[in-house]
């Protein structure tokens, strides 16, 4: 008996005297579990301070790390409240084994209803952790969603990614997916705190465990951004909704974008809690590709807005003085070789010097301006003003320019050696030659200012050190100028479209061919590219559109351009805006206003 | 204190146990002190504390029963255990977490383990069949019947299946042998073929033990008759070759409890959790403890079964290894108190009775507290007086008032 006693008393001394610091922290670790905080993602603000994308309290439903059988089982008896799919389930799992202790987020964003049905059930659900987190809110719904992008919650693939550090990020985080929120992840996210819970054998948590071990965790940065919330708003009110298309607004002091706008688009708070399978379905299935951001994605022939570059390096290299005019007269086609090139004009438009031809948009004069300058030159200058590279926007996507940066081009793509001839195309922004909305934009960027301009951003105050260099004297910047003010000046192709009360527009519409239109299936492409601002002083705002299928760039595009630019410099020089800002705006409604009468008697009296 | 000696008889022996029962309705009360309480455990110590008014009010009626009557009661009670212990294998019950174990017998809300009955019913028989006898039992032969005795209700516990009980019966044999003269050698002897059951999962370490135990019954020739010896060796044969097919009988809980014994980290989640969870518990405790009623892994629901089984745990938890000491300390002074009483009383039915209930606690007592520290494998056994169980409480004070009243008449 003595023996056995003894034997006892032995084992209690080794357990609890010399060997009680391992089960001390063994019964630690046995009750405390580790649970996030999430931080608040940084909120997002326009050029003057409006939220525009904040945090809302929402719901997670998360699961406290156990035996998978029990996991399982747990999940099972939730999807009688709540949908979890079997593929949640299964991934769910996966990530158990893969992480262990760390907890399941089963729903990040979880509607009311569950959460309060789950709620009702806490004895049912003991290992059931309803987590107070915040949600994202965008205001301006469709209007800005290009801009901005949308949040998600992290994909395996994602967390697996090195750019999503393992220090930082775990299962059922919402990150940035597109847009600003993707490109900006990292600031915006801040860093989740944790702490400590103490757990019952069954998972339950019974109680906070000492608030000196709660690290809080840190908010996200806040954003600010270029983008002039009420303009792109504005944008999305009076651009047509059947038709797609994009505006970009560039503002020439810094080249920020006050507005990047893409129709279609979608609403990004539909994808806060998880986008239901449906809605992706038909976002991803519209024809109209309503994720798509056409103003940097999207690739189109830049048509006459290219002639601006073809002028630009004309004048550049020499090839051409502001005055001089084309040996052969425009009568409505060209000859070269054995081949006619037309003008879009079959009347033509006789001799024109540089500005007359940007204003008429001479097709006969630039064929002939091509020539002058040579395919070798104009491929390399227009690669070096970089129309075959990125603008480096910070956004996470961008479309590269094409355009033929030397004569391999043509074999490779087409197989065959570029004639003498293919410069003809190329002058008139035809050919191999498809850009981006944004580096138009960023083209006529430049004309508005001195010839160089920085890489348009959206994030205000970031500066990107590549910038448009585009060599010219003053005079000639005001030559092409004077061209473009030809297009929207009377007797130019988009003046009515553009005539605003305050403010000056200068501009080049565009008709971009494509294969559809060129078998007569649909209407060409429309561009206007231009700019704005007070009479006689500097361009207050750049702003190029493009309609898909538009037809006419002076009828469709035009007036989008001028629309936009009048809401933006009326809300700048403090004049109360208004949504009749045309000629053509007043006209449909009512008489010819006064303003219009007095700046331009000549065409009063033409029309009387 | 003459007072109170005639009055208790043993007083120093009934105190202890009187306040080592005070002691356990307390632990059952911290069993029941749990984060989200549940009726099971919550009143318990309640109906512990009605179970000990009820047992010490018997204890004072037995106490006063003449032995006569004690002897007189030793084979009806005995034949009564029996018939119960058949009926419970057929219209037996479980409880708890041992419901698929066929131990209990309900009667309308009354419910009790007829087992408890065959554990003093066995003694108070044994005793008289053996304090009969006139030489010591120092053969094979002269325990064989003896053996039966103690064998047919160990055999009906084992069929239940209820290993602790059976062990408790097994301590009963061996302490009641010892008693009645058996060398001590036999004794091992007979214990050997367990050994040898134990040992034949290794072939090697089987072999090496054969080959000992012979070069041992060789050593003592003289003492014991050729066909003993050659019984023990075919005895330990038979336990090697069996040993096999009767692991594979084993129901499944049981043959983890015996895995998890030598390795709990083999299977932490099913068969090894409750030892590494008691392990926990009572390391956690260290010297000092967490504090009456404070203990995380028992309010925190990890410890299994801390109100019956694992209550030794809380124990630990909660007392430290000052509450272990103090604990194996009252309960070593119990039994020192029995082995005395035994070796001062002349008459042999007495001390028989004595060391039989010796015998019982001390099985209990070591298999309950030896399986929280994994000295032991885990076997469903209570602790005498400190685990909560009305019946088994009541049958233990009826051991301690028989105990205490035969040793005084004799």
């Amino acid at each position: 008996m003595g023996i056995l006693m003894g034997i006892l008393t032995v084992a209690f001394f080794r357990l609890q005297v010399l060997r009680s610091d391992t089960w001390e922290l063994r019964a630690e670790s046995n009750r405390i579990r580790q649970l996030p905080i999430p931080a608040p993602r940084g909120t997002i603000h326009d050029r003057n301070g409006r939220v525009i994308a904040d945090n809302v309290p929402g719901y997670a439903i998360t699961l406290l790390p156990g035996p998978p059988d029990s996991i399982r089982a747990t999940l099972n008896k939730m999807s009688q409240y709540m949908e979890i799919s079997d593929e949640r389930i299964e991934s769910l799992l996966a990530f158990l084994t893969r992480y262990g202790r760390q907890p399941l987020v089963v729903d990040s964003d979880a509607d009311f209803p569950v959460v309060s049905a789950l709620q009702e059930r806490r004895t049912e659900f003991p290992t059931v952790y309803i987590e107070m987190r915040p949600r994202r809110r965008y205001f301006g719904g469709e209007a800005a969603a290009h801009v901005l992008g949308y949040v998600g919650e992290i994909t395996a693939d994602e967390l697996a990614s090195t750019d999503f550090s393992q220090d930082l990020y775990e299962q059922g985080m919402v990150v940035g997916k597109a847009g600003v929120e993707k490109q900006y992840e990292s600031i915006l996210q801040g860093r989740r705190g944790l702490k400590y819970v103490e757990v019952d054998a069954r998972g339950r948590i019974v109680g906070d465990f000492g608030a000196f071990r709660v690290d809080p965790g840190e908010g996200g940065e806040s954003l600010h951004l270029n983008i002039d919330i009420e303009l792109q708003e504005w944008i999305h009110h009076i651009f047509p909704k059947s038709l797609s298309g994009a505006v970009i607004a560039l503002d020439p002091e810094d080249g920020g974008i006050l507005a990047l706008y893409s129709n279609p688009g979608y609403d990004p708070n539909d994808f806060v809690s998880g986008i239901s399978t449906e809605l992706w379905q038909d976002l991803n299935a519209d024809n109209r590709n309503p994720l798509f951001n056409r103003v940097v994605l999207g690739l189109y022939p830049p048509a006459s807005t290219w002639k601006l570059a073809v002028a630009g390096i004309g004048l550049d290299l020499g090839a051409i003085t502001p005055d001089d005019k084309m040996p052969v007269p425009c009568t409505g086609s060209y000859v070269f070789g054995d081949r006619s090139y037309r003008c879009w004009d079959p009347d033509g438009h006789g001799f024109n010097n540089l500005a007359e031809a940007i204003g008429n948009s001479c097709d006969v004069y630039f064929y002939q301006l091509g020539l002058r300058i040579g395919l070798d030159p104009l491929l390399r200058r227009s690669t070096e003003l970089g129309f075959s590279r990125k603008c480096g926007i910070d956004l996470p996507q961008e479309s590269q320019g094409i355009f033929p940066s030397e004569r391999e081009f043509w074999e490779r793509r087409f197989g065959y050696a570029p004639r003498e001839g293919e410069v003809l195309p190329l002058s008139i922004g035809q050919g191999p030659n498809s850009q981006t909305p944004l580096k138009i934009a960023q083209f006529y960027l430049a004309l508005a200012r001195d010839g160089s301009a920085p890489t348009p951003v959206l994030a205000r105050g970031l500066e990107i050190g590549d910038t448009w260099a585009l060599d010219l004297d003053p005079d000639h910047m005001q030559a092409l100028r004077e061209g473009l003010r030809k297009v929207t000046a009377p007797g130019g192709t988009a003046h009515f479209g553009t005539a605003l009360e305050h403010w000056e527009v200068l501009g080049k519409t565009g008709t971009a061919e494509h294969g559809l239109s060129q078998a007569g299936l649909a209407e060409p492409h429309a561009w206007f590219a231009g700019m704005a601002g007070p009479f006689g002083g500097p361009p207050g705002i750049v702003v190029v559109v493009i309609v898909e299928y538009g037809e006419s760039g002076s009828a469709i595009a035009a007036p989008i351009m001028a629309k936009t630019a009048d809401y933006y410099l009326r809300k700048k020089h403090s004049i109360p805006t208004d949504s009749v800002q045309t000629y053509l705006d007043h006209v449909q409604i009512g008489p010819v206003p006064t303003w219009y009468q007095e700046r331009y008697p000549a065409v009063i009296g033409a029309i009387r | 204190m003459r007072q109170l000696t005639k009055w208790l008889l043993e007083p120093s022996l009934v105190l202890a146990v009187l306040a080592l029962t005070c002691f356990g309705v307390a632990m059952i009360y911290s069993a029941g002190v749990v984060h989200i309480p549940n009726d099971v455990t919550q009143n318990a110590w309640i109906r512990q504390g009605t179970w000990f008014v009820l047992a010490v009010t018997v204890f004072i009626v037995v106490v006063r029963v003449p032995v006569r009557w004690i002897e007189w009661v030793a084979l009806p009670s005995y034949t009564l255990s029996i018939l119960l212990l058949v009926s419970t294998l057929v219209v037996g019950t479980g409880v708890g977490t041992a419901a698929g174990v066929k131990s209990w017998i309900q009667i309308g809300s009354f419910s009790f383990q007829p087992s408890e009955i065959a554990k003093i019913a066995t003694i108070l028989f044994l005793a008289r069949f053996l304090s009969q006898r006139k030489d010591p039992l120092n053969s094979v032969q002269d325990l064989l019947l003896p053996a039966l005795l103690v064998g047919l209700p160990l055999a009906l516990v084992m069929l239940q299946p209820d290993l602790g009980t059976a062990i408790a019966f097994g301590g009963i044999l061996f302490a009641m042998f010892f008693w009645a003269g058996t060398p001590v050698i036999l004794l091992l002897l007979i214990a050997s073929p367990v050994l040898g059951l134990m040992l034949s999962y290794d072939t090697i370490i089987w072999s090496g033990y054969m080959v000992a135990l012979v070069g041992f019954l060789y050593l003592f020739r003289y003492r014991l008759l050729l066909f003993e010896s050659v019984g023990v060796v075919l005895a330990n044969l038979a336990a090697g070759t069996v040993a096999r097919p009767l692991w594979n009988r084993l129901a499944i809980y049981q043959q983890n409890r015996i895995l998890v014994f030598l390795d709990p980290e083999v299977d932490p989640r099913g068969a090894g959790y409750q030892l590494i969870q008691s392990k926990v518990a009572v390391g956690s405790g260290g010297v000092m403890g967490q504090g009456f009623t404070l203990g995380s892994q028992k309010r925190y629901d990890f410890l299994p079964e801390q109100h019956t089984d694992f209550i030794f745990s809380v124990v630990g938890e909660e007392l430290g290894f000052i509450g272990t000491a103090l604990g194996i300390l009252a309960f070593s002074f119990i039994l020192g108190r029995l082995v005395h009483m035994a070796t001062r009383t002349p008459d042999p039915f007495a001390g028989l009775v004595v060391l039989g209930i010796f015998g019982a606690w001390l099985a209990h007592i070591f298999v309950n507290i030896g399986m929280t520290v994994g000295v032991v494998p885990i076997t469903g056994i209570p602790l005498p007086f400190v685990s909560y169980g009305g019946t088994f409480l009541l049958m233990c004070w009826i051991s301690l008032a028989i105990a205490v009243r035969v040793a005084h008449e004799g």
